[in-house]
């Protein structure tokens, strides 16, 4: 079986105003929601409590309700996820009144209204370990970023390095833009998986790159745009195959993994289609236009040539 | 050219037997068990002990698979956590308080496998069930209190040398002496600079009077702060045993936090009234001269006397109460629960060490006839337990404290005097709490995504690459094989997003046999030989792989890095499995290809769709 016996090389650099202009626009509507609506931040990063709890039966969500209010809160959303019988209750910090007996003390209101109630998961996060969390998080996406590009100067050039870097936070920009669209919940799971997109979306632009390097030893008389369209193409059956083979694993977690593992698959799925994009369409267009010829890899001595040639 | 020397396939094999051996244990699980220990150094864990309780549980008919006395204790294993529980209850009453009976999951597999320390995976607190709380220590009032008990210092030695001053108040974290004499304060800052090394004195005027204000060195502000840190780690330790915990992680992380996570617990609410309490003990006289009707309202209104504290007692009896303290709860070594003879009351009984039995003593003394306020302070407010008065000298450091409502109470304070105090106050500033059945519910999410996942993967890499995408799938599933040896041997927690990234791993590590096996069929196509194409897909592949592998790899060291809780099990699995997918995907599998193809004289055709 071969889905991509493709003859000629697609002119993939030809489309190059398009394709920025796509990447362009959905970028600055992601920075827009982002600006607008926010990330509907958990309560890993605003502090606060959570808790699921699970019935025998389905749940009498306005029963809950009332009993959470009866200890004296009032800002809590009360809700439904996965099963009827699973609710999810979510306590704002409150001055004075959010501590770790909170839970504790919800638990045993619900119980006294249905004693039926099952705890299944409780997380409390005080506001300022929140706040750490969301320093912790800024700061590792930083590093995390200054690495990839610090590897990337070296094993290839600063021009890789700089495109790889601005496709792929496109794409970390774009799965918050869809996370703050659909006000999904940002958790320290879903930052878990932004991460790794960020991660595995570079190892798309390598493998592209290192195609593009290879082209500028062999392909002596062609043009740069041509050697970037010869290596877009031959690794084009590569990239689908291989985020296939991850979507299919992301789908499999979408599906058994339950409520902690969705918003953290949601993630990866977006972070994967459009991974696939920006290193083939974002990244390769902007190596172009800072410039890469054959200089940039094959010095004029013939013989190092040789030597680098070797695998 | 398709030839391994024979150590590579050597290194290959011997690694797989290690992997298939580390992940046994995996297979085996994990049965319910009860671990009995003690902390009390007299007491001993020994076969007469295992005896008892052989036949303690053979009276209470409840059936245990095994029964075994190791380095940490007596272990019982049972089928059912039913039973276990039963077990747990029943052995409480039998050995009563001096034992820790704590529940336990023990590993079902052979001794063998147990002897070379082949041990399962370790399952996180989402996985298996329990409490992880992050404390912390407030600091600021450790050191109120460290200048609170030189105020009272200060006083007895400014008495003892005859050194008039016109009072002592902590104002913050200083103290500040007021003196109306120059010789006065001469002699107070010689007296300060010889016997408080830690306190460093400045000296001030208003009006006529000079104030000393004396404050705590950086240095001794240090000590101090890692002693409350450390003390408290110690009593939670003690608190924790208390609770019968058999596997509690208690660690420091930064300067002023505690990690306490407790496996299996099942009851949080009493796991965090237990933790979170600070409550200690202390010993006041109440201030006789000034417990006339009149003072006593107007205290109640706010005007409390210097030097006094107002409080109400348990029934309901208003009191002024001196604020300096005689005794703390740091010089008890033993309380417990009891009834008043006489009376029947619910009394809690304390032993006093040495110095805090001769300090009783002469206090009892010299204060016969007296009242005595005894003091319950929890989270930074007192309250008067009861405040009886002293009949006469009471030496030999034995105390009663009636004024418990019942015999519960007794119970808790006793426990919460004996486990010892807390230094400082603690606060709960992260909880996660997970439930048992959710725990078994989430390793069902968990192994459910990487099988389906990894099915998926697996039927559509045999469709489209045939025999080359059936070794890819064989690599894979070594890649899984190897990651849980991994896991395994190196003990890592594992957590739900742990699984999670085993999932994510075998679906990025995939990425490797694509990439080898596009490039053979693109070798193939170029019209080179297939022993060529082979030769040329493995090697050129490799340095893409390396590549993207490197990548993957620096963001996974930072997720480990700044990461904390989930996405720090996360990060673990993550970065092994880059690790293992590696060998695994390039070794591995050009292994098997060169056995299939490597010794054949004449290939025609490769199988690769």
């Amino acid at each position: 079986m071969e889905f991509f016996r493709i003859k000629k090389d697609i002119p993939f650099m030809s489309y190059g105003r398009l394709t920025t202009a796509i990447s362009l626009i959905t970028f600055i509507l992601a920075i827009y929601f982002l600006a607008v609506r926010g990330l509907n931040l958990g309560v890993d990063f605003t502090g606060g409590t959570m808790m699921e709890v699970s019935y025998p039966q389905a749940a009498n969500i306005e029963q809950i309700r009332t009993a959470v209010q009866s200890v004296g809160l009032s800002d809590v959303t009360v809700q439904n996820f996965g099963t009827s019988r699973d609710v999810l209750i979510r306590l704002p910090v409150k001055e004075g009144l959010s501590t770790a007996q909170l839970s504790d003390e919800v638990m045993a209101a619900l119980y006294k209204a249905d004693s039926s109630v099952v705890m299944s998961r409780v997380e409390f996060v005080g506001p300022q370990v929140g706040q750490e969390l969301y320093e912790n998080g800024a700061l590792a996406l930083l590093l995390v970023s200054i690495g990839i590009m610090l590897y990337l100067y070296f094993r290839f050039e600063w021009q890789f390095a700089l495109a790889a870097m601005i496709a792929n936070s496109h794409d970390v920009v774009i799965i918050l833009g869809f996370f703050a669209f659909f006000q999904w919940e940002f958790n320290l799971t879903v930052l878990a998986a932004v991460l790794a997109v960020l991660g595995y979306s570079v190892n798309e632009s390598v493998v592209v790159f290192d195609r593009i390097r290879e082209n500028f030893r062999k392909m002596r008389k062609a043009a740069p745009k041509d050697i970037i369209d010869n290596a877009i193409t031959r690794t084009m059956s590569r990239t689908i195959i291989t985020h296939f083979s991850t979507q299919l694993m992301v789908l499999s977690m979408l599906i058994f993994g339950g409520e902690v593992l969705h918003n953290f698959s949601l993630a990866l799925t977006i972070g994967i289609l459009f991974g696939i994009y920006s290193s083939v369409l974002v990244a390769s267009p902007i190596v172009l236009f800072l410039g890469v010829s054959r200089e940039t890899f094959v010095p004029p001595e013939k013989k190092q040539t040789e030597e680098e040639a070797l695998p | 050219m398709n030839r391994y020397p024979l150590w590579k396939y050597l290194l290959v094999a011997i690694s797989l037997i290690v992997a298939v051996i580390y992940s046994l244990p995996n297979v085996f699980g994990e049965s319910p068990a009860v671990q009995i220990s003690t902390s009390k150094s007299h007491l001993k864990i020994d076969t007469e002990l295992l005896e008892r309780v052989e036949t303690g549980l053979k009276q209470e008919e409840i059936a245990y698979d095994a029964i075994f006395l190791d380095a940490s204790g007596i272990k019982v294993r049972f089928a059912n956590p039913d039973n276990q529980i039963r077990a747990k209850d029943a052995l409480n009453q039998l050995l009563g308080n001096d034992y820790i009976i704590a529940l336990n999951l023990l590993s079902q597999s052979p001794a063998w496998l147990n002897s070379i320390g082949a041990l399962p995976m370790y399952l996180g607190l989402d996985l298996r069930g329990g409490v992880h709380f992050l404390l912390e220590v407030d600091m600021d009032s450790a050191l109120t209190q460290a200048a609170e008990r030189y105020v009272g210092d200060f006083r007895s030695a400014f008495r003892k040398d005859k050194i008039n001053y016109m009072g002592i108040s902590r104002e913050g974290q200083t103290v500040q002496i007021r003196f109306n004499q120059a010789e006065d304060v001469k002699k107070a800052e010689r007296i300060i600079s010889r016997d408080y090394a830690d306190l460093t004195v400045k000296e001030t005027s208003s009006g006529n009077e000079i104030i000393l204000s004396a404050s705590l060195s950086a240095v001794a502000q240090k000590r101090i702060q890692d002693f409350a840190l450390k003390q408290n780690i110690q009593t939670l330790h003690n608190r924790i045993n208390e609770l019968g915990v058999a596997e509690p992680i208690i660690q420091q992380q930064g300067a002023n936090r505690v990690v306490v996570q407790l496996p299996g617990v099942q009851d949080t609410a009493k796991a965090k009234e237990i933790l979170g309490r600070t409550a200690t003990l202390e010993i006041r006289m109440v201030d006789e001269e000034k417990s006339d009707a009149v003072t006593l309202d107007n205290a109640s209104k706010g005007q409390v006397p210097f030097g006094d504290e107002f409080f109400v007692d348990r029934n309901g009896q208003p009191l002024l109460v001196k604020k300096s303290v005689v005794l703390t709860g740091d010089y008890i070594t033993d309380a417990g629960p009891g009834l008043d003879q006489q009376s029947g009351e619910s009394v809690v009984h304390v032993t006093l060490d040495g110095r805090g039995a001769g300090i009783f003593k002469q206090v009892t003394r010299e204060n016969v006839g007296k009242r005595m306020a005894i003091l319950l302070i929890e989270k930074g407010e007192a309250e008067v337990i009861t405040a009886p008065v002293i009949r006469e000298e009471i030496g030999g450091g034995r105390v009663q404290i009636s004024g418990m409502s019942n015999i519960k109470e007794a119970t808790d304070v006793a426990l919460l005097l004996r486990a010892g105090a807390l230094a400082a106050p603690m606060e709960i500033i992260e909880e996660r709490t997970v439930g048992p059945s959710m725990g078994e519910e989430n390793i069902k999410r968990g192994m459910h995504s990487v099988l389906w996942g990894f099915a998926a993967i697996a039927v559509f890499m045999i469709a489209y690459y045939m025999l080359f995408g059936t070794i890819s799938v064989l690599a894979l599933a070594i890649n899984l094989l190897l990651l849980v040896a991994v896991l395994s041997m190196l003990q890592a927690t594992l957590t739900l997003p742990g699984l999670a990234a085993v999932a994510l791993t075998l679906g990025m590590a995939i990425d490797a046999n694509v990439l080898i096996n596009e490039r053979i069929r693109e070798e193939l196509r170029n019209g080179n030989t297939p022993q060529a194409s082979i030769q040329a897909g493995y090697s050129r592949a490799w340095d893409t792989i390396l590549d993207s592998n490197v990548t993957t790899l620096i963001a996974g060291i930072a997720l480990f890095m700044f990461g904390s809780g989930p996405v720090k099990g996360f990060a673990v699995v993550h970065v092994l499995g880059i690790l293992t997918s590696m060998f695994s995907a390039v070794v591995v599998s050009r292994a098997v290809v060169n056995l299939i193809y490597g010794y054949r004289r004449k290939v025609g055709k490769l199988s690769i769709g």
